[in-house]
């Protein structure tokens, strides 16, 4: 079996009337499974737009991008939305949860369009909310929720499908210190226990628990290390019952 | 596509989500489904009215008239010359079989003078079988008889409002004795009330007497023709047709008429005026029906109007749904069955507006409502069919939103 994620010469090139802008040129990478990956960079320096093409919201311009040995470069809308529903979990910096929508409901989101039924529907995301702490907040609202609950909350609608690959872009920008190590253990237990999980990151703090640092610029990869990652304290569980932040 | 139930589900939570908008879009539709339904039932209740009065008159009726005169006088209108005579109505009694029976009738507008009042009314003269073919009964005492019709006898039955204003209120007619141009007149019958006739008259304020004293009183005859208007009843509502086409043939040939020649009698029947007058009420329902279809399509361009706020506002709901795995058509169909929903429940709720507005002024104005369920099933379907029509470019707009455009929106 190969590498979870194969790009080869992917490329997205933008163009605006004559000029081409190119945010993304000719890049080779490859991702295994289990692997913890934090991508860095400036902004401006392409990270976005690589994890929009690795969450399959966008279609590369040029290359080629095998995901499971699946090669998605060229699939349909519909297509996408199908790998996207059973292949990656997404976390985002501002959440996007829905308002207004129970934790436990927006944790079932996935599963709605995934066509599971609504009895095991409600148990595979009671369980997704347990794994993440939540599980006593099921009836809670985002607006009646912390920062670093909201997270979490987005982390458990990302696991409940059980995808191999989990994207976070900068799953902490939007929460202070104490928090974001909260939800960094919580994603170094979820690939201690085998998933895949690339984040985007610009906190050298954040990227150290990483195993490997991918560095960006201008649209290439100029550096992609190797490092020991911070590990969370062993024994030691954060309270996630309490409101933080 | 996921489930229709569980997009059900998602429309009616949105929807609820936003009670105020969504009743106030759905007033659009309310009010034109409620304007379709009132209009419709009202109209079919005037129809069904205008039927009923057309048939008090009596039912499966041909008038027969004597034919107009083509003389060097000048031409008059039907019944201006006599020409049928006795003979001819006894064969036409008697030799077709699709007659049940045939009564002459001539009338005037006379004072008739009781012991305490004098009041003006119609005066019918008029044979028996005119009463077994209006199918009108007494309520009280008895019709007058044949051999009252062969003796010229002076009596009368009287219409009910004619009897009220001529003896007052407690008073038993029968047995009274009016005087009709200074002949008496016994009363031996009172008629059952008929009401008003389809124009407007009250059929109740008349006397009946036989036709025979009503030509030694009132009008001398020409003894071998008979007077006035003569009705004739068919055997069956179908049998109509033909009656008048026999008729037309048996007086042709007594009155031996060349080919080239016009009747010199004319027969008209109820069935024509029946549909004369709703194919009128059926125009002006139609008309008042396409102004209340023109208020449903504005109420279709409301819910176009809020479906598309509402997709622009839930931009970033529309992003998440998409990178969470909804495709295209599972977020069209969602705006299409919130559209949907909006409108069908606004067409249900705009039947009982229709029908409750209906109940609580049609009394006031004495109209009737009859509202048929085949009108209530297709306002709803038309309803349903505005919210699709126009909950369909919102919806489609919806789907085509790019997920990474959608999820940055603020």
């Amino acid at each position: 079996m190969g590498a979870l994620i194969q790009l080869r010469n992917l490329a997205k090139v933008y163009q605006s009337g004559d000029s081409e802008f190119a945010a993304l040129h000719d890049v080779n990478l490859d991702i295994e499974r289990g692997d913890f990956v934090a991508i860095t960079g400036s902004s401006g320096s392409g990270k976005s737009t690589l994890m929009n093409l690795l969450g399959c919201l966008d279609s590369p311009s040029r290359g080629s991008y095998l995901l499971a040995e699946k090669d998605v470069a060229k699939l349909s809308r519909i297509e996408l939305a199908k790998v996207r529903n059973e292949f990656i979990g997404f976390v985002f910096q501002n959440f996007n949860l829905l308002s207004r929508t129970s934790a436990l409901e927006n944790v079932e989101l996935p599963l709605i369009y995934a066509r599971v039924p609504p009895s095991e529907r409600h148990k595979r995301a009671k369980e997704s909310l347990e794994r993440v702490g939540l599980g006593h907040r099921a009836g809670h609202t985002p607006s009646q929720l912390s920062g670093g609950q909201q997270q979490r909350v987005a982390i458990a609608r990302a696991l409940v499908t059980r995808p191999p690959l989990i994207l976070a872009d900068e799953p902490t920008g939007n929460l202070d210190s104490a928090t974001s190590v909260e939800i960094m253990k919580l994603l170094t237990e979820l690939q201690k226990s085998g998933m895949t999980i690339l984040f985007v990151t610009h906190e050298p703090d954040i990227a150290a628990y990483a195993a490997r640092k991918l560095l960006l610029k201008d649209g290439a990869v100029i550096t992609d290390v190797r490092q020991q990652p911070t590990v969370a304290e062993v024994g030691v569980q954060p309270n996630y019952g309490s409101a933080s932040s | 596509m996921i489930s229709i139930g569980e997009t059900l589900r998602l429309a009616g939570r949105a929807l609820r989500r936003n009670k105020l908008r969504s009743f106030l879009t759905t007033l659009g539709i309310i009010i034109g489904v409620g304007a379709v339904i009132f209009i419709q039932s009202i109209g079919e209740g005037a129809k069904s009215r205008v039927r009923a009065q057309i048939e008090s008159a009596g039912t499966n009726i041909v008038m027969l008239f004597s034919g107009a005169s083509q003389g060097p006088g000048g031409r008059g209108g039907a019944g201006s010359q006599p020409t049928i005579t006795w003979e001819d109505l006894r064969a036409i009694q008697t030799e077709l079989p699709s007659v049940r029976a045939v009564a002459p009738q001539i009338n005037s507008q006379q004072p008739v003078i009781s012991e305490t009042n004098t009041w003006n009314t119609q005066i019918t003269g008029t044979t028996p079988d005119y009463f077994t073919i209006r199918n009108w009964p007494v309520s009280d005492g008895a019709l007058f008889t044949a051999s009252d019709q062969a003796s010229a006898a002076k009596n009368a039955v009287i219409g009910q409002t004619a009897a009220e204003n001529l003896f007052g209120p407690g008073v038993d007619p029968i047995g009274q004795i009016v005087r009709i141009r200074d002949a008496p007149f016994t009363i031996v019958g009172v008629l059952d009330r008929k009401g008003q006739n389809a124009m407007g008259m009250d059929q109740d304020d008349c006397i009946f007497i036989p036709l025979s004293a009503f030509q030694t009183r009132m009008q001398r005859g020409l003894g071998k023709f008979v007077p006035g208007r003569i009705s004739i009843s068919a055997v069956s509502p179908e049998a109509i047709p033909r009656v008048r086409q026999e008729v037309s043939q048996l007086l042709r040939e007594r009155h031996r008429l060349g080919q080239d020649e016009e009747d010199d009698f004319s027969t008209s029947s109820m069935a024509e005026m029946t549909s004369m007058l709703t194919s009128t009420q059926d125009t002006m329902t139609l008309l008042l029906s396409a102004i209340a279809l023109v208020s449903l399509v504005v109420g279709g361009i409301g819910v176009m109007n809020i479906m598309l706020v509402s997709v622009t506002e839930r931009t970033r709901e529309i992003g998440i749904r998409m990178a969470v795995g909804a495709q295209p058509t599972d977020i069209m169909m969602q705006f299409l069955v919130e559209a949907l929903v909006l409108s069908a429940v606004g067409g249900a709720l705009g039947v009982i507006f229709g029908v409750g507005l209906g109940q609580l002024i049609a009394p006031k104005f004495g109209w009737t409502m009859e509202t048929r369920t085949q009108v209530v099933f297709i306002s709803l379907a038309v309803s349903a069919g505005v919210g699709i029509v126009f909950g369909l470019y919102p919806a489609r707009k919806a789907s085509r939103l790019d997920p990474i455009d959608a999820l940055r929106y603020e």
